[in-house]
C-alpha cells in the first residue's frame, strides 16, 4: 500500500475551560480514500478536524501530511502545504465572503498559493465548469446563488489548489436532501477523476456510511469504533456504534432507543465514557478506560469496550433489553 | 397501519373536570365523533409585503385523527411550517390566510381573536423547533410551565401548579424533575430543553399537538428518545399529532400518514407504508431515493436535477415539479395535477405516473413519453 498521505497520532485538545474535547485520537487516510468521522455534537468531530488543518494546535501528538509534520512548518512553507490540504465548511453562506463574487472568492485563494495573474481567471472558470456551476454565475455574490450552488463553489474554491486531502466538516448537512444528493455525487466523481482523499465529518451517519471507506464513530472526545464501513454496517460491535446504527433504516434491526443524555465533555464519566447510556455496562466499565480491541484482521476492526473484549455479542445482547 | 382518515375519536377519558377551562363560554367541548379531529381545507397562506405577495401554501387540504400521527413531509420553502403555523393563527394580518380549519367542529379561522387564545395551548399546541430560541432564557422552567396552567385555569393554585408542572416533567421523560423546575434552559441540555417545551405543549392536554421539526435540531440517539416519548404520549393522551418534518427517517419512524408538500401544493398524501413504500409521485419517489441506504452504490445517489422553487416563483397553471421530473409531458407545464386517487387511501397528484412509481424512478420507454 502507498505511504499515507495524512498520519496523525495521538492528538488531545483540551481547551481553556477545561473541556478535553479530543482524547487520544489517532488516524490515518490514503490517497484517494474517503475516511469518515461520525458522532453527535460535543464528540470532538469538529476539533480533531481543525487539529488536522492546525487551525489549532495540538496538545499531544502530531499530524504528519504527505510525510511532513505540520508543526515543524510555519509561514510560507506551511502555506504550500495547506494550498494541498483543504476545506469545506458546512455553511457557505458564512465562509464564502458576501463581498466577493463567486470568482473572485476562488481567485483569492490562488492569489494566495503564488498564481500568476493571468492563469487565474481562466483558472476560477474552469473549476466552475468542473463543480457544474453555470459560467453565466461567474460574476454573482454569494446571496444571488442557492446552498447547493454555493457548496459547490466551496468545494471549487478548496479543489483550486490541487489539493491531495480536503476536510470536509458537515459539508452537505445544511442542504435539502434532494440537493444534498447531488453534492454528494460530485464529492465521488471529483475523488475518482482527480485522486482526493476525504476526511469527511459529518453527524449523519448515512451519509457517512454511503461516501467513506472507513468510518470512525467518536464519542466524548475518543474513536470507540473504527473499521470498513461495509464491514461496520454489517458488524458493529461497539454499543453506542449499535444503538447509532440501529437509527438507519435497515432489514432486520432493532431499533434500540438510549436512555439519558450526552454527559458533559466538560466533566466526562469515568472509565468509558459511554458507560453511564450503555445498558449493557458492567462494574467494571467504570473502573477501566478500555483500549481498542481487534474485531477482525482483515479490517483494521478495532472497537475500544471491553464488553467486546470479553467475546460479548453486544448487538444480541441490546437487542434482547430493548 | 391502516387507518380510517374520519375514524371516530375514542371515548376521550382524558378530559376530566380537573382539566377543564372551568366554565368559560368559548369552550370548544362539542361532544361528537369528530371531537379531537383537526380538518383543514383548502388552506391558502399569502404573505404581502409592499411590492410583490407570495403564496406560501396555495390551497391544501388534511386531517390529523385523534389518536393518529400526520407527517407534513417536504424540503425547505415548500410551506411546511407556514401551514403548520397558520392553523394556530401565529402570524400578524400582513400575512392572508384564507380556508378552512376546524377542530372538533369549531371553525379556528372565524374565532375571535379571544376566544382563539383560550383554545392556543388548551385544544391545540405546538412544540417548536428550536428550544433556545422558544424558552425565556431568564425565567426557570417551572414558571414557564406554570403559566401555561393558571393562564388556562386549570389548576386552582400556585402549589398545584407547582406540583402539575413537576409531573408534566416527568410525564416527559425528565429524571429529576424537582430539579428541572427551578432550572433555567441554559442549565439544560438541548434534549432536555425540548421536553420541556414538550411539558408545556401538553400542559392542557390539547386534543391536536401541532409539532415543527421538533427533533431536527437533536442528535441522533436524542431523537430517538423524544420520537418514542410523542408515541407514548399519543397512546395515554390520545392526541392527534401534526409533525412538520424534512426528514424521511423521522417520517418512516412515526407516521400513521403522510402528506408530501412541494412548492406549496401537497402532491401525495397516503397512509405511511403506501407513501413511504410505494410513492406514486415522482418527486415522493425521488426524495426517498435521495436519501442514501446501504444498498445505493457510492457516487450513484439518485439526486433530483435542480433545486425546489422558492416560493412565489411557481407557476399557476402547471405542475411545480415539471422542470425537475424525468416524467413531465406537455401537459405537465400547461395544467395543474389535482389529487387523485391512486389506491386505498392513497392520493397523488401525477397525471402521468400510474400507480407506483418504477423502483429505478424513470419513465418506461417506449411509450410516447417525451424526454426531460
Amino acid at each position: 500500500m502507498s505511504s499515507p498521505v495524512l498520519l496523525a497520532e495521538h492528538l488531545s485538545k483540551r481547551f481553556d475551560n477545561g473541556v478535553l474535547a479530543v482524547d487520544d485520537v489517532s488516524l490515518t487516510v490514503y490517497p484517494g480514500e474517503t475516511v469518515g468521522i461520525v458522532g453527535e455534537s460535543g464528540c470532538g468531530k469538529s476539533t480533531t478536524g481543525k487539529l488536522v488543518l492546525r487551525l489549532l494546535e495540538t496538545d499531544s501528538g502530531y499530524v504528519a501530511f504527505d510525510g511532513q509534520n505540520l508543526a515543524t512548518h510555519s509561514g510560507q512553507s506551511l502555506r504550500d502545504i495547506r494550498g494541498k490540504l483543504q476545506l469545506v465548511p458546512q455553511n457557505p453562506q458564512t465562509s464564502l465572503n458576501p463581498r466577493l463574487s463567486i470568482t473572485e472568492a476562488i481567485a483569492f485563494n490562488l492569489r494566495t498559493h503564488g498564481w500568476a495573474k493571468r492563469d487565474i481567471a481562466p483558472r476560477a472558470a474552469s473549476l466552475l465548469d468542473m463543480v457544474g456551476v453555470p459560467a453565466s454565475y461567474a460574476h454573482r455574490y454569494p446571496h444571488e446563488l442557492s446552498g447547493g450552488q454555493l457548496q459547490r463553489v466551496a468545494i471549487a474554491r478548496a479543489l483550486s489548489t490541487d489539493p491531495k486531502l480536503i476536510v470536509c466538516d458537515e459539508a452537505v448537512s445544511a442542504l435539502d436532501k434532494s440537493v444534498q444528493a447531488q453534492v454528494l455525487n460530485l464529492l465521488v466523481e471529483l475523488q475518482n477523476e482527480l485522486g482526493i482523499a476525504y476526511l469527511f465529518i459529518s453527524h449523519d451517519l448515512g451519509v457517512v456510511e454511503h461516501l467513506s471507506h472507513r468510518v470512525m464513530v467518536m464519542y466524548l472526545g475518543r474513536i470507540v469504533e473504527e473499521s470498513t464501513a461495509t464491514d461496520l454496517w454489517q458488524n458493529p460491535s461497539h454499543p453506542y456504534t449499535v444503538a447509532l446504527f440501529s437509527s438507519v433504516p435497515g432489514p432486520g434491526r432493532e431499533r434500540i432507543v438510549l436512555s439519558g443524555e450526552l454527559p458533559s465533555p466538560a466533566s466526562p464519566p469515568s472509565g468509558c465514557g459511554f458507560r453511564t447510556r450503555c445498558p449493557i455496562a458492567i462494574d467494571e466499565c467504570a473502573a477501566t478506560r478500555p483500549d481498542p480491541v481487534t474485531v477482525s484482521e482483515g479490517d483494521h476492526h478495532q472497537a475500544a469496550c471491553i464488553r467486546v473484549e470479553e467475546r460479548v455479542p453486544v448487538a444480541a445482547a441490546m437487542a434482547a433489553l430493548a | 397501519m391502516t387507518t380510517t382518515t374520519h375514524l371516530p375519536a375514542p371515548t376521550d377519558v382524558r378530559h376530566s373536570s380537573r382539566l377543564d377551562p372551568g366554565g368559560s363560554p368559548s369552550t370548544p367541548d362539542t361532544p361528537g365523533p369528530a371531537e379531537g379531529t383537526l380538518v383543514v381545507e383548502d388552506l391558502h397562506v399569502t404573505f404581502r409585503a409592499k411590492h410583490r405577495s407570495v403564496e406560501a401554501v396555495r390551497g391544501i387540504s388534511f386531517t390529523v385523527t385523534a389518536g393518529k400521527t400526520l407527517v407534513l413531509l417536504g424540503e425547505s420553502g415548500s410551506g411546511k411550517s407556514v401551514s403548520a403555523r397558520s392553523i394556530l393563527r401565529l402570524y400578524s394580518s400582513a400575512v392572508e390566510v384564507t380556508g378552512r380549519a376546524t377542530l372538533g367542529g369549531v371553525e379556528l379561522f372565524g374565532l375571535p381573536e379571544r376566544e382563539m387564545q383560550s383554545l392556543r395551548g388548551q385544544a391545540i399546541a405546538l412544540v417548536p423547533q428550536d428550544a433556545s430560541g422558544t424558552l425565556d432564557p431568564l425565567r426557570r422552567i417551572g414558571s414557564q410551565i406554570t403559566e401555561v396552567l393558571r393562564r388556562h385555569a386549570v389548576v386552582s393554585s400556585r402549589k398545584e401548579a407547582r406540583q402539575r408542572a413537576e409531573e408534566l416533567l416527568a410525564q416527559v421523560g425528565i429524571a429529576d424533575p424537582r430539579r428541572a423546575v427551578r432550572s433555567y434552559p441554559h442549565e439544560l441540555s438541548g434534549g432536555m430543553r425540548q421536553r420541556a417545551l414538550i411539558a408545556i405543549a401538553i400542559a392542557c392536554s390539547p386534543r391536536v399537538l401541532i409539532a415543527d421539526e421538533p427533533t431536527t435540531a437533536l442528535d441522533v440517539t436524542i431523537q430517538a428518545q423524544i420520537l418514542e416519548l410523542f408515541a407514548s404520549l399519543q397512546d395515554s393522551l390520545g392526541m392527534g399529532l401534526l409533525l412538520v418534518t424534512h426528514d424521511v427517517g423521522v417520517a418512516r419512524q412515526i407516521a400513521h400518514r403522510v402528506a408530501v408538500m412541494y412548492a406549496g401544493l401537497l402532491v401525495e398524501e397516503g397512509t405511511g407504508a403506501a407513501v413511504l413504500d410505494h410513492p406514486a409521485h415522482p418527486y415522493t419517489a425521488g426524495l426517498l431515493r435521495a436519501v442514501p441506504t446501504h444498498d445505493t452504490p457510492r457516487g450513484f445517489l439518485h439526486a433530483i436535477p435542480g433545486k425546489p422553487p422558492a416560493a412565489g416563483e411557481t407557476v399557476a397553471d402547471a405542475c411545480a415539479f415539471a422542470p425537475r421530473c424525468a416524467f413531465a409531458v406537455d401537459s405537465c407545464r400547461t395544467e395543474q395535477p389535482e389529487l387523485v386517487l391512486v389506491g386505498s387511501e392513497h392520493r397523488a397528484a401525477c397525471p402521468v405516473v400510474d400507480g407506483e412509481v418504477p423502483p429505478d424512478g424513470t419513465p418506461a420507454p417506449a411509450t410516447g413519453l417525451e424526454a426531460p
